[in-house]
Order: C-alpha cells, then sequence, then structure tokens
C-alpha cells in the first residue's frame, strides 16, 4: 500500500488520538481485563462467593484434573462441539451453493433460512424442548420407530443429539450467511474457464469452489468452534445440564456451581483452563486452515 | 456447445434445487407454526396425541396472552430489553469507530497504537464463562448491577469484533480526504465527524445489526448482573417464568411468542440491511 506519511505530525492531533483512545483502553481495562486477572487470582483461593477466603495455591487446578465431573462436562463440550461445528458447515455450505443458484425467490429464500438466527437462544429451546417431550415421541410411537418413541431429553445418550440439533438450527443461518457472501466473491470467468477444461459438479466445487472460499471457511470453522464450545442458552433451557449430568457444557457447570454452588474459586480454575483450551483451540484452527488458503 | 444453448442456460432457474430449498424451509417454519398454534389454544384442546396439539386451535383465544403478559410482567420487560438494546447499538455505533480511527490511522506509526490494536482484539478469545464471576463482584462494587452495567458490558465485548470491522474498513476511506481537511485547518474531531463517521455509513449498518441482535437475545449478562433484581429483560423473563409456572405450556407457549414476535417484526422491516449487514461484516 502506498500510504504517505503525514508531513509533520501536529502535536495536537497526536494528543486528539491519545485521548480518544485513552478512555476507551481504560472501559475495556476496567471490565474486560480486570475481571480476567481477578478469575485468575480467584482459582488460587478456595473462596465460596462470600465470606472470607484463604490462598489454596495449586490445589484448585490439581483437583480439577480428579474431577469427574469435570471431565465429563470436558467430554460432552467437546463431542458436542464437533459434531454441532461439522453439521453446521456442511449443511450451511450445501445451503448457500442451493441459495446462490440460479433460483426462484432467492432473496425471499435467503430471508426466510435467516430467520433462526434472529430468534433468541433460550426460547427456541423451550420450544424444542416441547418438541422433543411430546411430538417427537407420539411421531415415534406412531411409526413404531423404538428409537423415537421415548423423549431424547431424558436418556443419558441420547440428550446430547437434541441439543447439537437445536444448537445447529440456529447457527446454521449465519454460517449460510457467510458462505453465500464466499461464493459471491468467485469470479464466474473462474467457473467458464474451469468449465472449458472439463470441470463440472463435484469437481467443479472440489478443485475451484473450495479453495477459493477457503478464508471463509476457516471464518466459519473458528466461528462455530467457538460458539459451540461455550454453549449454554440450550442447555438453560433444555436440559439443565440433565439427565444425569450428561449435558453439562462447561459455561454451564461454571455458572452453576461458580455463581450458586458456592465453588467461586474451584471454578475459577476451571475457567481459567477452559480459557486456554479456546485460545489454544482458534489458534490452531486458524494457523493450520490459514495455511490451506489459495489466493486468485 | 453453441452460443444460444449456453445463454438459454444461463438464463433459466433451476427448478428441482428451488423445490428442495422449499422444502427444507419446513425446518423453519414447523416450529414457528407450533408456537403459534398452542399459543393460541385453550388448555382444555391439549388432547394427548399429536394432533391434538398440532391442529388449528377451534377458536383463536387471546386470554393466554394478556394471562403471560401479566405473569412476566411483559412491558417492563419490553421496556427493559429496548433500553438495553438501544443504547448499546447507539454507544457501539459512537464509541467502536472512533476507537477504530485513533487506531487504524496511526497503528503503522506508533508501536502504541499497534500494542492497543492487539490488545482490544485479543478480547474476543476471553469466554464469558471466566468474566461472569469477577463480572458479578465488580458490578456490585460500582453499584452497576441494573441495566447500566449491562449496556457497559456490551460495550465493552462487543469492542473486539467491532474495531476489527471498523479498521478494516477504514483501510477503504481514503486518507487524502482528512489531510484535505487538515490543511484547511479541521481538528481531528471535524475531521472524524464531517468526513470518517459519514464514510463508515456501511459499518455502521453492519455493527448496529450485530450489536442489536446480540444484545436483545442474551440471557447470561443480564442473569448474572439483574438476575436478583425483579427487573428482567424478555428472555430474563422467560426463565424466570419457565421456572416458575412450567406446567401450563398454552400460557408458556404465548410467552415465548411474545418474546419472539418483537425481533421477527424488527426482522421483517429491516431484513435486507439485516442481511446485507451480516455480510458486510462477513467479509471484513
Amino acid at each position: 500500500m502506498n500510504r504517505q506519511k503525514a508531513k509533520k505530525p501536529l502535536g495536537s492531533r497526536e494528543r486528539s488520538y491519545f485521548f480518544i483512545l485513552l478512555p476507551i483502553l481504560i472501559l475495556f481495562f476496567l471490565f474486560n481485563t480486570l475481571p480476567l486477572i481477578q478469575g485468575f487470582l480467584y482459582s488460587f483461593t478456595n473462596f465460596r462467593g462470600f465470606g472470607s477466603y484463604d490462598w489454596v495455591g495449586l490445589r484448585n487446578y490439581a483437583d480439577l484434573f480428579g474431577d469427574g465431573r469435570v471431565g465429563n462436562s470436558y467430554r460432552f463440550t467437546f463431542l458436542f462441539a464437533v459434531v454441532s461445528t461439522v453439521l453446521v458447515n456442511v449443511v450451511s455450505l450445501i445451503l448457500a451453493l442451493g441459495l446462490n443458484s440460479k433460483i426462484y425467490a432467492k432473496s425471499a429464500l435467503r430471508g426466510i433460512y435467516f430467520v433462526p438466527n434472529v430468534l433468541g437462544g433460550l426460547v427456541v429451546g423451550y420450544i424444542f424442548s416441547f418438541f422433543f417431550t411430546y411430538i417427537l415421541p407420539a411421531i415415534g410411537t406412531a411409526l413404531g420407530i423404538a428409537d423415537l418413541s421415548s423423549s431424547w431429553l431424558a436418556r443419558t445418550d441420547r440428550a446430547w443429539f437434541a441439543i447439537v440439533l437445536v444448537a445447529a438450527w440456529q447457527s446454521i443461518a449465519m454460517n449460510t450467511l457467510i458462505y453465500i457472501s464466499g461464493l459471491q466473491t468467485v469470479p464466474s470467468d473462474v467457473y467458464e474457464a474451469g468449465a472449458i477444461d472439463g470441470a463440472t459438479g463435484w469437481k467443479r466445487f472440489r478443485s475451484i469452489t473450495l479453495p477459493l472460499i477457503m478464508p471463509f471457511v476457516t471464518v466459519n470453522l473458528v466461528l462455530s468452534m467457538k460458539n459451540a464450545l461455550m454453549v449454554f442458552d440450550q442447555i438453560m433451557s433444555l436440559t439443565q445440564g440433565g439427565p444425569a449430568q450428561s449435558t453439562e457444557s462447561i459455561s454451564y457447570l461454571i455458572y452453576n456451581n461458580g455463581m450458586g454452588g458456592g465453588q467461586f474459586g474451584y471454578q475459577s480454575a476451571n475457567a481459567v483452563v477452559f480459557f486456554i483450551v479456546i485460545v489454544a483451540i482458534s489458534v490452531f484452527q486458524m494457523k493450520y486452515l490459514g495455511s490451506k488458503e489459495e489466493q486468485l | 456447445m453453441n452460443q444460444k444453448t449456453s445463454v438459454k442456460t444461463r438464463n433459466s432457474k433451476n427448478v428441482p434445487i428451488t423445490v428442495l430449498l422449499l422444502i427444507g424451509c419446513i425446518t423453519i417454519f414447523f416450529p414457528l407454526y407450533m408456537t403459534i398454534v398452542i399459543a393460541f389454544k385453550k388448555p382444555a384442546e391439549m388432547t394427548n396425541d399429536i394432533m391434538g396439539a398440532l391442529k388449528l386451535p377451534m377458536q383463536w383465544s387471546l386470554s393466554n396472552f394478556s394471562e403471560a403478559m401479566q405473569v412476566t410482567d411483559f412491558w417492563h420487560s419490553l421496556l427493559n430489553s429496548m433500553v438495553i438494546t438501544l443504547c448499546t447499538v447507539a454507544l457501539c455505533v459512537l464509541i467502536h469507530p472512533l476507537a477504530a480511527y485513533a487506531i487504524g490511522r496511526n497503528m503503522k506509526r506508533h508501536k502504541f497504537y499497534k500494542f492497543s490494536y492487539m490488545y482490544l482484539v485479543s478480547g474476543m478469545f476471553v469466554p464469558f464463562a471466566i468474566l461472569m464471576m469477577p463480572e458479578a463482584k465488580l458490578t456490585a462494587f460500582f453499584h452497576l448491577t441494573n441495566w447500566a452495567g449491562v449496556i457497559i458490558l456490551y460495550v465493552v465485548f462487543y469492542l473486539p469484533m467491532d474495531l476489527m470491522l471498523y479498521t478494516g474498513y477504514l483501510k477503504n476511506v481514503p486518507l487524502s480526504l482528512e489531510e484535505a481537511a487538515y490543511v484547511d485547518g479541521a481538528s481531528v474531531w471535524t475531521a472524524y465527524w464531517h468526513i470518517i463517521f459519514p464514510n463508515m455509513k456501511p459499518m455502521h449498518a453492519t455493527v448496529a445489526v450485530l450489536a442489536a441482535l446480540g444484545a436483545w437475545n442474551d440471557v447470561m449478562t443480564p442473569l448474572i448482573l439483574m438476575g436478583g433484581s425483579g427487573s428482567n429483560t424478555l428472555p430474563l423473563a422467560q426463565l424466570n417464568f419457565q421456572s416458575q409456572f412450567s406446567t401450563n405450556y398454552n400460557l408458556a407457549f404465548a410467552s415465548y411468542l411474545l418474546a419472539l414476535v418483537p425481533i421477527l417484526v424488527f426482522y421483517l422491516v429491516c431484513q435486507k440491511q439485516i442481511i446485507s449487514g451480516v455480510i458486510n461484516g462477513a467479509v471484513k
């Protein structure tokens, strides 16, 4: 980029920039960095959220690794995150390809498929909770499908998948839109040139479309993975972590036991570990996927 | 392939894909249909089989709605949600581009601004789970366990993402525009308000849409800050409602529908801007 340097940085202008930014930095430090540091400090105490507390060193961290409930929440959260990320991205990519092709009522259809994203996760969860508790078992019984005839939300081996479906239902909308905007960046003459070389159908998608929209795949994978790891609303409205703690996500466990269960210090340690895990995964995803991006 | 057929295929629309996409819409409409139908029914109509729940009500009854409005203190919650959302949107659109302007125009020249950018954007990876407990303490200390606190937190939490969007967009606003203003003796403030701010309109729309959807639907932040205060946002009212009156489904669905309608109406009215706003944000 050919950007000229300001000839002579005027003192007053420099000062204005600085004084614009300063309050924002202070605000951000106060309500984001400070709590982060506090959380880190609390993780070395046995604070219950009230009353007095002592420093316990690394005991919380040591206890975390032996805690079956915490281990369970990590297992559930990762299973949930991986399955829903794959499901969401496969479906959104297919939907985006459909919605980007030459179809009737294109903008209306795009509008309809985005609706789930504007609705609140909690209320959507409540509505689907009724669907899973009453409607789906009724359909299962009527059709004689044994697996559907009892409520998934009450079964330890199925509740997680019900949550995947609801969370996917909502986040597919956003991912589809991002993929559509990605598909629009591929110039049509690339396809025409590819058609001359015989690239059609699957081959065309595999060797032209996908490499060119790779930046959008990266964005979508990082976003949906991050959102899925932090799943909360759907758990709150569908299962509250049950049955038998089989759907307790890490966020939900931290909220539940940290805010209400007197484990402020202990869950702070859990939150610190969770933070490190999220950063590690996001950095890995961006590094790995970023290397696969291609430019025209 | 001769010229004629290729022109023809270019203009014709793909019917099978359209049909498939229309069928797929059922997955969107069915939950909404279920909500509406149950919300308008009397409990007596909810027979045990699936048809009893799903068929159209014999007479559309509004009584569920008036009762649900009373139980969830609807108007009060609606007002809270609206105040929080509007203030969040307004503050995000006022403050975040300012930060982006100060940082974006100086990032290349000064380490301080470069560092500020990295510092603020890295906030994107801090999960709310780690912040929520200290945040509850902190806001209690500042007497901010109310909607004002919720707004401040949103403005802080949305800053990393918005800063990225705005600084990215700022690169498209030519520097020469401001330089001309500076030559005419304008200050940073006047240059910002007269040149930069109006020039970033498309990004304002994006940021406003994302902030509005985020603030309107969020449960976690108001739950942690205002959970015990007796004053609710719309989602929080649903949460409290659910824990108290979970047996009457018709009443519950009326309250769900009441919570969904404002955002659905908003979406129907601004659908074009919302969709293009999100696409803008995705492209960066």
